[in-house]
């Protein structure tokens, strides 16, 4: 099937099995490799990618559904310079083996810009459906909370 | 002036970071060579049976299948896994085939493997294949395994692969003497390491140039190389296998697994790349599993409170095959159960039982993490049966400064003795009481507020690290004046780049973005080790500063010449070689790379120690327990970046937390994993535990290597299930409740809430 979409901000098309998840899709046609898959069940988030804003797992998603979507990976995020976000994650160790990251990235983005208010419980509430084995999540809590600063009175980043 | 570096000791950001935040990163999976085809992997439903027969006929019809490959396709004898550690030629008969062959022996082992043109076409052929095993009686239990209800290596005889004995002083004589004894029985739960990146490998082999190139390596790329290079019958030197980002290892990724050989092998058959990579129900059944332990344990008691003897059996459940490293855990159960605290007299035997079950292998603080949770919740029961408090019972036992280096017990039949090298344990333990808060929080055990019992508990514990013989280095000044490190060690996601970095910098008294650290092909230097036994910084940092010193001296003899002096004479300050007003510059100070090796050889284990504090809320009504406070303190001699290795520790100490409260690989009694998903296999996630604290004090330098660090990163986990079982125990006093098996999961707490208020109401 024939698939079109915007790809952190620039047009593609591939044909697709049906069956092709919007991750195979775009890591594998696409060589948008940030995208991480971890469990392929939906439970563990490393796959977040946004569609139309929203954080989605693309795991769970079939790349045919994101027809004239607008997708956005963990590479769409940033050039050359680090976001808020992604500093706040250097700053405070917020990775380790680096796997996980773009999932979270991306899930905390999503939460920000939709609530750039989010307290701590908040965050934690969010990202609780997200995995990482390394952290034990207290400098990821630390960097999102950071990262709150930037997203306010700037709407939708 | 003279200039001083100082990048150890700094948190310095890391270098990893600015490619991983960005989705830059390079992990296996991403990992694509022209023309490659895909494997998918065969494994056995059944845990324990004979192969009849195994039919591809109408997987191989299936348009883009290439091969199915299985045991026979390997030859007269299928290539066996040669043990990494403790390699005793008694254990052969339980090394674990590549293949399974005539007989399967877990769920999950492998039986085929299909190539094919793309990983989906592969999974449609695998369902296409016609297994027929017939089943035999399973071992699923200890019970089971001495019931001998089935035999699975039938020229043994036995489920009993071998015992370990850990022995000092005389054990049944302390017994006798003793004034009380005390004992009993635990078990700990089967869990995993479960890193987030799913395994994986692309081989190539080049059959012009008869070159094997495997990308996926971890942990020890250079162990893996020679096991893979002598069972292909090649060259070692023909053999590279190329490390990538690695998304977490913990112990478990990076040893030398049926897939290791497989897929390498199956590109040479096919002669076009192969790529695999598992899925998390693959992973769940076939990377190693952990920590299955029964104990019947007795301490021997003085009057006063001392600890005089330690006496009793373990039992680890191995599962089907005795891995690379398949002993470490159950050896170190036995050999480190009297953990930082004195006791002259030790007997324990723990017995490695086969059993229908996945592998296990080490998980980060292997066997400490058993024995730490045995050892003190004895001394928790020990206290309160003798009415000594629990903090003064254990500063009555804790080794003292002043009897360091202390020996602990030394273990057969694979002989090996460790003493503790140094520490102040008592200015450890008193250093987290006070930042604990422990006598203000007192006045909270036992009481009830909004519906939870309040309780608090502290454990010590020693952490080993710096596992020898030795690490490589080589240092290459590069023409235009940067540094290029090439290190033995190898990355699981612990900051290696920029820790390197930190100690190259310091010794090499240069700027720290002038050096790259390289790590992680098999070429880069002539024999590296790896990273396990929390020895990389010790190793590979100490292997650095001997190099950065070799290269010292040929920068002063390279500069001597050209100057026209002795190399005596010659100044190295601020990147620039010097003699009386001369300098010149380590960019141009010569035509040719400069190039130095160095190796650091190691026999004694580091001894990193510490003690951990908890205070929690439990709700009797369902079982729930809160960890309202958490506080780690411990003494890693000398740390480098206190950044990443305050990471290391809260991560280290939520991992503990998992295997407290939830984690738990559940078989049934015919030997079927029934937790195969992250639905079943419960982790922590972000919204479990918010309150971990810890600190990291450089109190006693390791005496030992040039760095004076002792190797950190696993400590933070070791105790946590013995000071949770006992902070448990504590809130529910009142009921007497006494937990004895871990994980302290909502229905086992409930359930001895239950039990405990039955038996009140009945007297």
């Amino acid at each position: 099937m024939h698939v079109k979409f915007d790809l952190n901000g620039r047009p593609v098309a591939s044909d697709v099995e049906p069956r092709t998840t919007l991750a195979d899709c775009i890591r594998n046609d696409f060589g948008q490799t940030g995208t991480h898959l971890a469990c392929e069940h939906g439970v563990c988030g490393a796959c977040t990618v946004l569609v139309n804003g929203e954080a989605v797992r693309s795991c769970l998603m079939l790349a045919v559904q994101v027809q004239g979507d607008k997708v956005v990976t963990v590479e769409g995020l940033s050039g050359d310079e680090l976001t808020p976000l992604q500093a706040a994650f250097r700053k405070h160790h917020a990775l380790q083996c680096g796997f996980c990251t773009p999932g979270f990235i991306t899930t905390a983005h999503a939460l920000l810009s939709h609530e750039p208010d989010a307290d701590e419980e908040r965050i934690r509430d969010v990202l609780s459906g997200n995995l990482c084995r390394c952290t034990g999540y207290v400098p990821i809590v630390e960097a999102v909370l950071e990262a709150r600063e930037s997203y306010r009175g700037s709407g939708s980043k | 002036m003279k200039s001083f570096n100082s990048y150890i000791g700094r948190p310095m950001e890391r270098v990893e970071d600015l490619r991983m935040v960005r989705g830059r990163g390079t992990y296996v999976a991403d990992v694509n060579r022209p023309n490659q085809l895909y494997a998918v992997i065969l494994r056995s439903s059944v845990a324990h049976g004979i192969i009849r027969s195994i039919d591809s006929s109408e997987a191989l019809a299936l348009p883009g299948v290439h091969r199915v490959l299985t045991a026979k396709d390997f030859g007269t004898k299928v290539p066996v896994i040669p043990l990494r550690l403790q390699p005793l030629p008694q254990l052969e008969s339980f090394h674990q085939p590549v293949l399974a062959d005539k007989k399967v022996r877990y769920v999950g082992e492998p039986v085929a493997v299909v190539i094919a043109d793309s990983a989906a076409i592969a999974e449609d052929a695998l369902e296409r294949i016609a297994l027929d095993i017939e089943p035999l009686p399973a071992i699923a239990s200890r019970s089971q395994a001495e019931a001998k209800r089935a035999v699975l290596f039938e020229e043994h005889g036995s489920n009993v692969a071998i015992t370990w004995s850990a022995f000092r002083g005389n054990a049944d004589e302390a017994f006798k003497m003793a004034d009380y004894v005390r004992r009993e029985t635990f078990k700990v739960q089967r869990h995993a390491a479960m890193f987030m990146e799913p395994r994986g490998f692309v081989a190539e082999w080049d059959e012009v140039a008869g070159k094997l190139t495997v990308w996926g390596a971890a942990k020890t790329a250079w162990h893996n190389r020679r096991t893979l290079a002598a069972q292909l019958g090649l060259a070692l030197e023909t053999v590279d296998l190329i490390e990538v980002d690695v998304g977490g290892g913990f112990g478990s990724r990076g040893e030398f697994y049926p897939e290791d050989y497989l897929i390498p092998a199956a590109a040479r058959i096919v002669g076009r790349p192969v790529k695999w990579t598992e899925d998390r129900r693959e992973h769940i059944m076939s990377a190693n599993h952990a920590r299955d332990i029964e104990c019947d344990v007795e301490f021997a008691v003085s009057r006063d409170g001392r600890f005089i003897g330690l006496r009793g059996q373990i039992w680890a459940d191995i599962g089907a095959y005795i891995r690379t490293n398949g002993s470490v855990g159950p050896r170190n159960v036995a050999q480190f159960m009297s953990g930082p605290y004195c006791i002259e007299h030790i007997d324990l035997k723990s017995s490695m039982l086969t059993t229908n079950k996945t592998p296990c292998g080490t998980y980060r603080g292997p066997g400490r993490y058993e024995t730490d949770f045995i050892r003190e919740r004895m001394i928790d029961l020990v206290a309160q049966d003798l009415k000594i408090d629990r903090v003064e019972l254990r500063r009555r036992n804790l080794v003292a400064d002043a009897q360091m280096p202390y020996p602990l017990a030394s273990i057969t039949p694979y002989d090996s003795s460790t003493e503790l090298d140094s520490g102040d344990y008592h200015a450890v333990f008193d250093r987290c009481l006070r930042e604990f808060g422990w006598d203000e929080r007192s006045k909270l055990r036992g009481q009830l507020i909004d519906g939870y019992y309040h309780g608090l508990a502290i454990g010590s514990f020693i952490e080993g690290g710096a596992a020898g013989p030795k690490e490589e280095a080589r240092l290459v000044l590069e023409t235009d004046g940067a540094l290029s490190v090439y290190i033995g060690s190898s990355s699981v996601g612990q900051g290696l780049e920029t820790i390197m970095a930190q100690i190259a910098a310091d010794a090499m008294e240069m700027s720290y973005d002038k050096i790259t650290i390289r790590h992680g092909s098999t070429s880069y230097v002539k024999d590296g080790y790896g990273a396990y036994h929390s020895r990389s910084t010790v190793m590979g940092g100490s292997a650095i500063l001997l190099a950065a010193e070799k290269l010292k001296d040929l920068i002063r003899k390279t500069a001597a010449a050209r100057l026209g002096c002795t190399a005596e004479q010659i100044v190295i300050d601020g990147e620039q070689a010097g003699f009386g007003g001369e300098h010149l510059a380590f960019a141009g100070l010569s035509d040719e790379p400069l190039e130095v090796e160095a190796e650091f050889f190691n026999k004694k284990y580091t001894w990193a120690y510490g003690t951990q504090a908890a205070h929690v809320a439990v709700d009797p009504g369902t079982g729930h327990v809160k960890v309202v406070d958490f506080i780690s303190v411990e003494d890693v001699g000398r740390m480098i970046n206190p950044l990443t290795l305050h990471g290391q520790a809260i991560g280290s100490i939520v991992q503990g937390l998992g295997g407290a409260f939830l984690e738990h690989l559940v078989y049934d009694d015919e030997g079927q994993l029934l937790t195969g998903s992250f639905a079943d296999y419960l982790m922590p996630t972000a919204s479990d535990f918010p309150n971990i604290r810890s600190i990291t004090v450089e109190l006693k330098p390791c005496p030992n290597n040039p760095l004076g660090a002792k190797g950190a990163g696993e400590g933070g986990l070791i105790p946590v299930g013995g000071v949770m079982a006992n902070a448990v125990a504590d809130a529910l006093s009142h009921l007497n409740v006494q937990p004895m098996e871990l994980p302290l999961s909502p229905p086992r707490i409930w359930q001895l809430v239950e039990r405990a208020e039955a038996a009140r109401s009945a007297t």
